[in-house]
């Protein structure tokens, strides 16, 4: 076997000059926009607590204790005890995991399928796509939570379910913003080219116009997650979404928490915090990076 | 403009009628129907003979379409049935539950806007100063916040601070109009401040884009004062994109309201909603759905014509 150090020599610059240019635009980035890199620490805080949960948490999430019902924050407990004597910080730390998991694959799915049924719509033209916008005008008039407590009622609870029921609504509205900035790319001579060279249609969707219109997509992905960690909380909430015992944000703040409300506020406070928290990180980082991405398009 | 407004009318019925079409088959796609959810709880073992009866005075028996003919013949007639699970006309069981939420929807815009307008304005003008920030992040906040939490959150607060609680009837605005503002206030705050997150944010912005237009250099040449310049000139053109904003979050509002009603134990649709659909209720969800739908159908028709009065170089065809 010839070595061959010219290739080895070639191969290590490049991968270094890769990895700096990323070091170099994010530092760029925080510099830039310190409120988006804020707010993409505390998604990352987030993202970590979530998927060490076992570490993180000091007690079982699921673990009731009588002798220490409603307990007020102490050092044993740091944010109090719910009504079955469960550690209130512990099933926060093991709610991120399911707030991370409902919102990154809801975001990921309705964004996807969403920027695909677009692109198509605005590739075919015409009929089709009269068709498919008239479809996704009718599932645009119905507010996004009706529609998420139809599929859940159809479909019943649990995670799962969850997903689905929060992805269905998101997905017309991901085609719609991929549909508009797919408009002027199908105008594209390149697209021309592929059809010219005989290309199938799928090909060309998914190869040719798909990773042009990666900046919307990025936007909406960022905008979804934070809907859909709300949307999660609501739905669990009303008792719809996630099912007891499954630690989970929404589900903290029903029941028990209003009814003891005024003897046990850690139980009402904290786990809405959470909520808002991470919801607003996303917000930040998912604003900043529109501004980024897209000068065009106006921070709203 | 009578011919736009006619066309637009019209170009109501389809959609409507896709939406109907819909929630009617949704919801005979649903596991489970009224009849067995209701026998369910009252003992284990219905006869099978009685189910049917019951789904015979139901008329579920018929074949689908046929239900689904009498449902639309009804409507024509403005005749929406009786609710399966009460045995109520759906019209008196939405009538009042009806006037609730559209007083709390009407205030919570009337919040909206009286928050987002002038804070809008006054971000934009202070464009990356401490103010805007400040203005940027109560909006980002508040896009963030579950308005239901928030509700809590002020009941917890009234009920520690000054140890008072809303009252938990409801009273019409025309029988006691303080005690029903009392009520109704919290909820609409509630809702509201994320309504106001995203109208601010517009309104911030299409306020910076307009600011940079050439009229506005020329007013500014010409001595006018900013105020003027603000009110006159640039507010007025950049109301349009607010105003869509606005409407479109109507349609939001309306699911908003389904939770947050929940935390203020209001008995509004939002309840009327979650329940009908948990009973299986065919005829009052179907009716609830058509409702909503032509409220959020209805609000960006008015829209559209105000874009007229707002900008006068829209014309329609």
């Amino acid at each position: 076997m010839a070595i061959r150090p010219a290739d080895t020599f070639a191969e290590i610059p490049e991968v270094a000059t890769r990895t700096s240019r990323w070091w170099a635009a994010t530092r760029d980035f925080a510099r830039r926009r310190p409120l988006g890199a804020i707010g993409a620490v505390i998604v990352l805080v987030n993202i970590v607590v979530g998927l060490g949960a076992n570490v993180f948490a000091a007690y079982d999430p699921l673990a009731t204790d009588y002798g220490a019902m409603l307990a007020r924050p102490s050092m044993a407990h740091w944010l109090g005890t719910d009504a079955f004597g469960r550690d209130v910080l512990s099933r926060i730390i093991f709610g991120s995991r399911t707030a991370m998991i409902v919102g990154f694959a809801c975001a990921f799915f309705g964004a996807t399928v969403g920027a695909v049924i677009g692109v198509a719509s605005a590739y075919f033209g015409g009929k089709v796509d009269l068709l498919i916008q008239r479809v996704m005008d009718i599932f645009l008039s119905f507010p996004l939570i009706i529609l998420a407590l139809a599929v859940v009622s159809i479909l019943g609870t649990g995670i799962t379910n969850v997903i689905l029921a929060i992805t269905v609504p998101m997905i017309p509205r991901a085609s719609l913003v991929a549909r508009s900035s797919a408009l002027s790319i199908r105008e594209m001579p390149y697209v021309d080219a592929a059809r010219a060279a005989g290309f199938r249609h799928r090909r060309i969707i998914l190869r040719h116009m798909l990773p042009n219109v990666m900046a919307p997509y990025l936007i909406m992905l960022t905008a979804f997650l934070g809907q859909a960690i709300l949307l999660e909380a609501s739905l669990s909430f009303l008792g719809l979404g996630v099912a007891e015992p499954t630690p989970a944000w929404g589900l903290m703040l029903r029941g028990a928490a209003v009814q003891f409300a005024e003897q046990a506020p850690w139980m009402a406070i904290f786990p809405g915090l959470a909520i808002s928290l991470a919801v607003f990180a996303f917000n930040l980082f998912g604003d900043s990076l529109r501004d980024a991405l897209d000068p065009k398009l106006r921070t709203q | 403009m009578i011919r736009y407004i006619i066309k637009r009318v019209v170009l109501m019925i389809p959609t409507l009628l896709s939406v109907a079409v819909l929630v009617f088959f949704l919801m005979r796609v649903v596991p489970g129907d009224i009849v067995e959810l209701r026998f369910a709880g009252e003992s284990a073992f219905a006869q099978k003979e009685q189910l049917d009866i019951e789904r015979a005075r139901l008329g579920l028996d018929q074949p689908i379409w046929t239900q689904f003919l009498t449902w639309m013949g009804g409507i024509l007639r403005f005749d929406f049935g009786t609710s399966m699970w009460t045995g109520a006309t759906i019209l008196e069981e939405i009538r009042l539950r009806f006037a609730l939420s559209l007083q709390l929807a009407i205030m919570a815009t009337a919040i909206a806007v009286l928050l987002a307008i002038p804070l809008g304005v006054l971000a934009a003008v202070k464009q990356d100063t401490w103010v805007d920030y400040v203005v940027r992040i109560f909006s980002i906040a508040g896009l963030a916040t579950p308005s239901f939490w928030l509700g809590i959150m002020f009941i917890l607060l009234l009920l520690i601070v000054f140890h008072w609680l809303p009252p938990m009837v409801y009273t019409p605005f025309w029988q006691n109009p303080i005690q029903n503002l009392a009520q109704l206030i919290w909820p609409a705050l509630a809702v509201g401040y994320r309504y106001s997150a995203v109208a601010t944010r517009m309104t911030r912005s299409a306020l910076l884009e307009v600011l940079r237009e050439d009229y506005i250099r020329t007013a500014r040449s010409k001595g006018l004062w900013q105020q003027l310049i603000l009110s006159r000139h640039a507010l007025k053109n950049a109301l349009l994109p607010v105003l869509t904003v606005i409407a479109l979050e109507f349609a939001f509002l309306m699911g908003a309201l389904v939770v947050t009603e929940q935390v203020f134990n209001l008995n509004g649709l939002g309840l009327l909603f979650v329940e009908s659909v948990a009973h299986r209720d065919y005829t009052l969800t179907q009716a609830l759905v058509l409702l909503v739908a032509f409220v959020f159908i209805f609000v960006n028709f008015m829209v559209d014509l105000a874009y007229a009065w707002i900008d006068p170089r829209i014309r329609f065809r």
